[in-house]
């Protein structure tokens, strides 16, 4: 082979998988191999790249290997690091709380609906309270979906509302009231401050004052949300980043069927 | 297929011809001469296989004796025959009396050469047999799974360890690699003996030996049998030990060998008698075993400039397959060489690397391409890295060369990552897909930049061809023609092990096995 610089060091660690000490991996068990970039706001110099080669070791990293290193002007510098990290996980400690339904296709589902419930199931969505954004509840509610997976408008046995964004909590338990839901699907794309967090907990407090929260399977969604703090904040189930509307449509039919709502 | 660029075949028919005439030149000093890797291939091949008490193999151990004794010029397979008539004892029984000193074979009578023959023919018979057990098995394979059409995904492992190797090779085929090669350790291609046994311990790459060839087909098949594609092995054929890495290979069912007939003169500093002699029984085995050769003309670009000395690479081309075809090999198994290797700074290079391509693709038709990654002007900077083996794998594509080695986008880092083999797959899986067809949609501009390019890079090439058959290849090689490499006739390594043969001289191997493929 023509090029190529090539590991000649020594391993001198252990190299036997120990899942209490997980660490990354490279190409040799437990050799920790990490990539890091980043921009220092220096020049481009050897002493730049020593801060560089500070800020990895300060991050973890032994033996860090500044890869690459270019100016992007007087005063900016860009990074490319990589190392080992020194850092490990125990992961047989680790437990994680998921949605525990199996996904159904579209057609499953709508068989489902068929026969365990009978009926069309309403289902009503919204980005609440300051959200602008309906990317995350157009993905699931439009009819074409998103990355292949049809939206539930498109679903025989789904009535699918979706109410847009900026929508306050009150008006969103109004019209669900209003249309007879069984399903609450509330999006929440870009927050600050974790004002996602308090808007989603006002939503679940409005419901338990009004004696509506035992009436509705309530979900949310978003790239910051998991099923574990959904639950926390008293939700059926929360689904992030990679779920898709068949994802939502299985927990929820599935979910209203073991809760015995006709 | 259709010309794209306009190539002037008048001058194609006078390199190849130019050549055809280097080669045969060359090719009558190879027939009067034999090497000591050729005579310890023709060991392997009889079933010698081991090592001794101080961890020298066997058949070194043989022709290191027939080397002391004068003997070399006569060849293995006369002196392992004339002993096994006169002591009725296997040749692997005879390696080992000779390493105990118990045999000498320069004090035994010698028989008739019919009985000679006659005694070696069995293990001759039983080696083939086994070859074709092999080449019957990939094809049955082929047969199952199908072929992939369009390039082979081609990437390497490298970790030193096979068994880490073998991780890392399963992983990648299920990602989607169709080619796993073993890189080999760092300085294995200067050693005048192959190693032995499952090895652990390597620098920047691991010991070919036969146990690490037979450990990673035996993984390969796994998974390929689990994915039901055919995943090919690769290694080395190159270096002090050509002809005994193919016959290894051919044992243990390697699909893929690097293979070139010059490489080794010029970038590893082996006497080009030795290289030339040794790399045309390789070529031998490896035609006869069904293994797809790469050239290697990517490694003129990473000393030379690519964009002032493409013409060479076309001129090595033009060798390798003269060379190939003389050791009787197809043009289906000629992996001929070339890179993707320009300055991207420098503007149209892009244009360049595609001229060049697709010049390589009308001028070679049949031959599966090899076609090399950037790596000489890869920075560190993975992120435009990424885009760089993007475009290589454009060019790819767009000109339908076959065995795409993949473009890592942290070359110049390390060796490769489990992940960057995976981000690298995913990159040419992308690109591949989406601009399947492009090529057939597209026409160059006549007389446009693309056309000329491809025209003066033929010319040149041409003009240096006429030139080396009017020197010869030594003294093309001698004068530091290619490469910028300049290598004396007499220098480099392993001048020593090369002997003029003597007339009763035969090679059975080379008698069965040259211009046929087993089936």
């Amino acid at each position: 082979m023509s090029s190529g610089l090539y590991n000649t060091h020594k391993i001198d660690f252990d190299t036997t998988l120990d899942l209490t000490r997980l660490k990354p991996y490279g190409d040799t068990m437990n050799d920790g191999k990490v990539q890091t970039s980043f921009t220092l706001p220096v020049k481009d110099d050897e002493r730049g790249e020593e801060a560089a080669r500070q800020i990895a070791k300060k991050m973890g990293l032994e033996e860090p290997n500044v890869a690459y290193h270019a100016a992007l002007d007087k005063a900016f510098t860009f990074y490319v690091v990589y190392g080992s990290c020194v850092h490990s996980v125990n992961y047989e400690e680790i437990h994680v709380i998921t949605v525990e339904s199996e996904t159904m296709g579209m057609e499953e589902t709508n068989d489902y609906i068929r026969e365990h419930i009978g009926r069309k199931v309403v289902m009503v969505g919204a980005s609440t309270g300051t959200d602008a954004h309906t990317v995350g509840i157009d993905a699931i509610m439009n009819r074409k979906g998103f990355a292949g997976h049809y939206g539930l408008e498109r679903y025989e046995m789904v009535e699918a509302y979706n109410l847009g964004s900026q929508v306050p909590n009150e008006d969103f338990i109004k019209k669900a009231v209003e249309l007879k839901a069984d399903v609450l699907l509330v999006s929440q794309t870009v927050t600050q401050k974790d004002i996602h967090i308090q808007n989603l907990t006002n939503l679940i407090e409005l419901l338990e004052a009004e004696g509506l929260r035992d009436k509705f399977v309530v979900c949310c969604g978003g790239p910051r949300i998991t099923h574990e703090l959904a639950k926390e904040l008293g939700y059926d189930a929360g689904f992030g980043a990679g779920k898709y509307a068949d994802d939502v449509a299985s927990f929820a039919v599935t979910e209203m069927v073991k809760r015995g709502m006709k | 297929m259709e010309s794209k660029l306009g190539l002037n075949f008048e001058l194609v028919d006078k390199a190849r011809a130019s050549a055809a005439h280097v080669a045969a030149d060359v090719q009558e000093f190879i027939n009067e001469h034999t090497t000591v890797t050729t005579e310890r291939t023709v060991c392997r091949l009889l079933g010698i296989d081991g090592v001794n008490e101080m961890d020298v193999p066997m058949p070194n151990v043989v022709v290191d004796h027939l080397m002391a004794n004068g003997l070399l010029p006569v060849g293995a397979s006369w002196h392992i025959g004339n002993a096994m008539v006169e002591t009725g004892l296997d040749p692997q029984t005879i390696a080992e009396k000779i390493d105990k000193g118990e045999l000498d074979l320069s004090k035994l009578p010698a028989h008739n050469d019919a009985e000679v023959r006659a005694a070696i023919k069995p293990y001759v018979d039983k080696t083939i047999a086994r070859i074709n057990k092999n080449v019957g098995a990939r094809n049955a394979y082929l047969k199952d799974f199908g072929d992939k059409e369009g390039p082979y995904l081609y990437v390497i492992v490298a970790t030193g360890n096979i068994y880490e190797d073998i991780t890392q090779a399963k992983a990648a085929a299920k990602q989607g690699a169709d080619i796993i090669a073993v890189i080999r350790t760092t300085g294995q291609s200067l050693l005048d003996y192959v190693p032995y046994g499952a090895t652990t311990e390597g620098f920047g790459g691991t010991y070919a030996t036969q146990e690490n060839f037979r450990l990673m087909r035996k993984a390969l098949d796994e998974v390929g049998e689990e994915q039901r594609r055919y995943i090919r092995l690769c290694n080395y054929c190159s270096g002090l030990c050509m002809p005994e890495i193919a016959a290894m290979g051919a044992l243990e069912r390697l699909d893929v060998m690097l293979n070139d007939a010059l490489y080794g003169i010029l970038f590893r500093d082996i006497n080009m008698q030795r290289t030339i002699v040794d790399q045309y029984f390789s070529r031998v085995i490896n035609g006869y075993a069904g293994v797809i050769i790469n050239t290697g003309e990517d490694n003129y670009l990473t000393t030379d400039d690519a964009i002032t000395s493409a013409h060479t690479v076309l001129a090595s081309q033009f060798l390798n397959e003269a060379f190939a075809k003389e050791a009787g090999m197809r043009e289906e198994q000629m992996g001929l060489g070339h890179a993707f290797e320009m300055d991207p700074a420098v503007e149209d290079t892009f244009l360049y690397e595609l001229a060049q391509a697709q010049m390589a693709r009308e001028i070679f038709p049949n031959a599966p391409l090899k076609y090399m990654p950037p790596t000489k002007y890869m920075t560190g900077n993975i992120f435009r890295g990424h885009i760089q083996d993007a475009l290589f794998n454009m060019v790819t594509i767009m000109t339908g060369q076959r065995l795409h080695l993949l473009g890592m986008l942290t070359e110049a880092i390390h060796t490769p990552f489990m992940s960057d083999r995976a981000l690298s797959i995913e990159n040419a899986q992308y690109i591949f897909r989406t601009m399947k067809d492009l090529g057939s949609e597209l026409t160059y501009k006549e007389g446009g930049i693309i056309q000329t390019r491809a025209n003066e890079v033929l010319t040149k090439a041409t003009d240096l061809l006429s030139e080396i058959e009017k020197l010869g290849l030594f003294t093309t090689i001698e004068k530091g023609i290619f490469a910028d490499v300049k290598r004396p006739k007499d220098g480099g390594k392993g001048l020593n092990g090369v002997v003029f043969k003597d007339e009763k001289y035969f090679n059975p191997f080379i008698e069965e096995m040259k211009g046929v493929v087993a089936q």
